[in-house]
């Protein structure tokens, strides 16, 4: 009976894919994926308590360079600790991306025919540090693991001065100030994961990168440690979170968070600028919310999307980046019903010490309302206006056009005029796109 | 000036602002649902209880609260909060004083029974108007005379050392606990809700132990369980000791005619000018 459903339900999903037209339409283009210099991708899986952790790992330079300190809320095990695949969070990335829309006007004098197409843009990574290895001072080395190619310590320590020294000792580059930080996760009985890259176990893996980090912990802590990366920081950087969830909607309860703009018509030209577009936005809303604010980018049921800036993220996809309550070995990637068991949440934020001087704190709702960043191109109709609705349409072009550039304006803070020059629009006041002056076609 | 009328301006105000500026997660429909419920609710126990004639004022405080706080994807949720709300009020009673603060006892009600279909988001106020919001709390302060602000000046005095106190402790930089502290729903709390006159505790004793209690419970929740709302959850849960507070502390029953025995000889606002608990 679970097969047929399951057959049922992926033989509902194919349908709804053959309808091109009316949501999943064709891949336009697909925007830069390193848009933000200082981002780091972090997915957060989370359910009673049990959080799986998977770090992106884009830090370029030599691996043996690569080091990172993490603060974890518990006792971290072998088992624990796992090394994931670059793609899955590429796919999730992709699949959360802020899209575009096109449609393409029909003729007025007809009945209206639409195709939709859609594109994404996505986030980035960094590392830190230098490590060596050498002996306790006050500092309690708990475990030492080697998983894939890291290895990792986890730490406790009674003082934040040992664990610095020790840190500094074993040549881990601790920035200044981190001492501070350092001691009030001591005080609340955090441990501390410390992982670098065995060069070895590295070439052995055959990897030209590295790989995303996983631990898998139990904690009523459902937050993220962010003041450790602000104290080297020159200047902001970007976090996205991708919060993978059963009830639904995840947001931080310490900050504000709120939804991007979304829904708007913009000028035809954003196609090709798609990823400028996205990244003038972010800062423009950052601007106007004073930096204050974590951004909802995505919420979704993992079921399904639409339009799709990539495929859902098969069962298999979604237990390697640590959804552990699905059940069912290998099943369809789209046997998942719309109401699935997984709901996606992709949060966005700039973040630097002034403006998030505390770490992130998330609470998981149960709002499975759908939310995306999503934005509409609308080819205007070319074609010789034979009715009076054709007329009517191209009389009301420049008007929605206008309407068009304004958005866009408001949305990145880009010059009204330069839109306008781009989009062929007049100055308001000045010529038409026929070159005309407003009045000389007034009374013809 | 009316102090139930403050209370609607104040908290309509909030309500504006947070729907229109801060893209609160509630639409109109909920907003009606929620007040359309609250009103009908108070009409019909009023007649069911034959208490007091339907004065919508103090229902209308409460809708206005669970629309500042009640977040649910379901219009049905929303009015069954509103209708336990009310209800909850006039059916927990204990020697004739309310056991739970209204919206305080709605929420967690409607938070536990289904099972997180209903939540609050404490971070949807920001800290960017947090002065603005502090001004008309303070303002309303003044504007209630004063009635039982014991109860809130005490819990803020406790939230703040407990806050600081962490962070002290922790070495964290100020930042933090002043962070944590400009937040609104934090004085939404304590001005609006903590300082209910008809469940807090009879004697001024009695309110400062109770506001250190529940500023120590909410403390608790955030900081040992790392659980959200632990201001509800802590107002909630140690309403249930404010008889036990009585029988230790007593003090003269808050009346609306004379809201406190020392102060009798002052002219106080009558019935319908006292604050009403939201």
């Amino acid at each position: 009976m679970k097969t047929k459903t399951t057959l049922l339900a992926a033989a509902l999903f194919c349908a709804a894919l053959s309808t091109a037209h009316t949501f999943c339409g064709f891949y336009v283009a697909k925007a830069d994926t390193k848009l933000f210099n200082k981002a780091s991708k972090v997915v957060l899986v989370r359910e009673d308590d049990k959080t799986v952790m998977t770090m992106a790992n884009d830090f370029e330079g030599d691996a043996k360079d690569f080091a990172v300190v993490i603060p974890v809320p518990t006792f971290i095990e072998k088992g624990q600790i796992h090394v994931a695949d670059n793609a899955l969070i590429e796919h999730l990335d992709a699949y959360s991306a802020p899209r575009l829309v096109e449609y393409f006007d029909g003729d007025p004098c007809r009945p209206v025919m639409e195709i939709r197409a859609f594109a994404a843009a996505p986030g980035v990574m960094r590392g830190r540090a230098d490590a060596e290895h050498d002996k306790a001072l006050g500092v309690k080395i708990e475990a030492e693991y080697t998983v894939g190619e890291y290895d990792i310590i986890i730490l406790s320590a009674e003082q934040s001065g040992g664990l610095e020294t020790w840190l500094k000792e074993s040549g881990y580059k601790i920035p200044e100030g981190a001492g501070g930080i350092l001691e009030s996760y001591i005080k609340q009985k955090m441990r501390f994961f410390v992982a670098k890259v065995t060069l070895e176990e590295k070439a052995k893996a055959g990897f030209h990168y590295l790989r995303p980090l996983q631990v898998a912990y139990e904690s009523p802590k459902f937050m993220l440690p962010i003041r450790l990366g602000t104290v080297n920081a020159d200047g902001p950087q970007d976090l996205f979170v991708f919060a993978l969830t059963r009830k639904g909607r995840v947001e931080t309860t310490n900050y504000r968070t709120v939804k991007l703009p979304t829904g708007m018509e913009l000028p035809i030209f954003v196609k090709e600028e798609f990823s400028d577009f996205y990244k003038a936005m972010v800062t423009e809303q950052v601007r106007k919310e004073d930096m204050h604010c974590v951004f909802t980018e995505y919420a979704w049921d993992m079921g399904w999307c639409d339009p799709c800036a990539a495929e859902p993220l098969s069962n298999d996809e979604l237990k390697n980046l640590g959804v552990f309550w699905l059940g069912g070995e290998g099943r369809n990637p789209r046997a998942r019903p719309a109401n699935s068991d997984v709901f996606i949440t992709r949060l966005h934020v700039r973040y630097d010490r002034k403006h998030f001087p505390e770490d992130l704190v998330f609470q998981e709702t149960r709002d499975r309302e759908n939310f995306q960043g999503r934005y509409v191109l609308r080819h205007p109709w070319k074609g010789e206006p034979k009715c009076d609705a054709a007329k009517k349409y191209l009389e009301a072009l420049p008007e929605r056009q206008e309407k068009e550039a304004q958005t866009l304006a408001q949305l990145t803070g880009w010059e009204i005029e330069k839109i306008r020059d781009r989009m062929k629009l007049p100055a308001v006041g000045g010529k038409s796109s026929d070159g005309k002056k407003w009045w000389e076609k007034l009374w013809k | 000036m009316d102090p139930r009328i403050f209370q609607i301006s104040a908290l309509g105000g909030l309500l504006i602002y947070g729907m229109g500026w801060l893209e609160f997660e509630l639409g109109p429909v909920q907003t009606a649902v929620t007040l359309g419920g609250v009103l009908l609710t108070q009409a019909l126990c009023s007649r069911l209880w034959k208490v007091e004639r339907f004065d919508p004022r103090s229902a209308l405080i409460s809708g206005l609260s669970l629309c500042l706080l009640l977040r649910t994807n379901s219009l049905a949720l929303a009015a069954v909060g509103a209708v336990v709300t009310i209800a909850g009020k006039f059916a927990l009673r204990w020697r004739g004083k309310h056991v739970f603060n209204p919206t305080n006892f709605g929420l967690v009600a409607m938070m536990l029974a289904t099972n997180g279909a209903v939540w609050v988001s404490p971070g949807q106020w920001g800290n960017v108007a947090f002065f603005g919001f502090l001004m008309v709390c303070l303002g309303g302060l003044v504007v209630m005379r004063a009635a039982r602000s014991d109860v809130t000046l005490a819990f803020l005095g406790c939230y703040l050392a407990l806050m600081f106190g962490r962070s002290l402790y922790l070495g964290e930089p100020m930042t933090i606990p002043l962070h944590r502290l400009q937040s609104g729903a934090l004085l939404l709390f304590a001005f609006f809700m903590i300082s209910d006159p008809k469940t807090t505790p009879d004697s001024r004793a009695g309110r400062i132990v109770f506001a250190a209690l529940v500023a120590y419970g909410a403390w608790y929740v955030q900081f040992r369980l790392f659980r959200t709302n632990g201001l509800l959850w802590s107002l909630a849960g140690l309403s249930l000791a404010v008889p036990v507070l009585d029988w230790l502390l007593p003090g003269g029953r808050y009346s609306w005619q004379r809201p406190s025995a020392k102060t009798s000889n002052v002219q106080r606002p009558t019935l319908n000018a006292q604050p009403t608990p939201i």
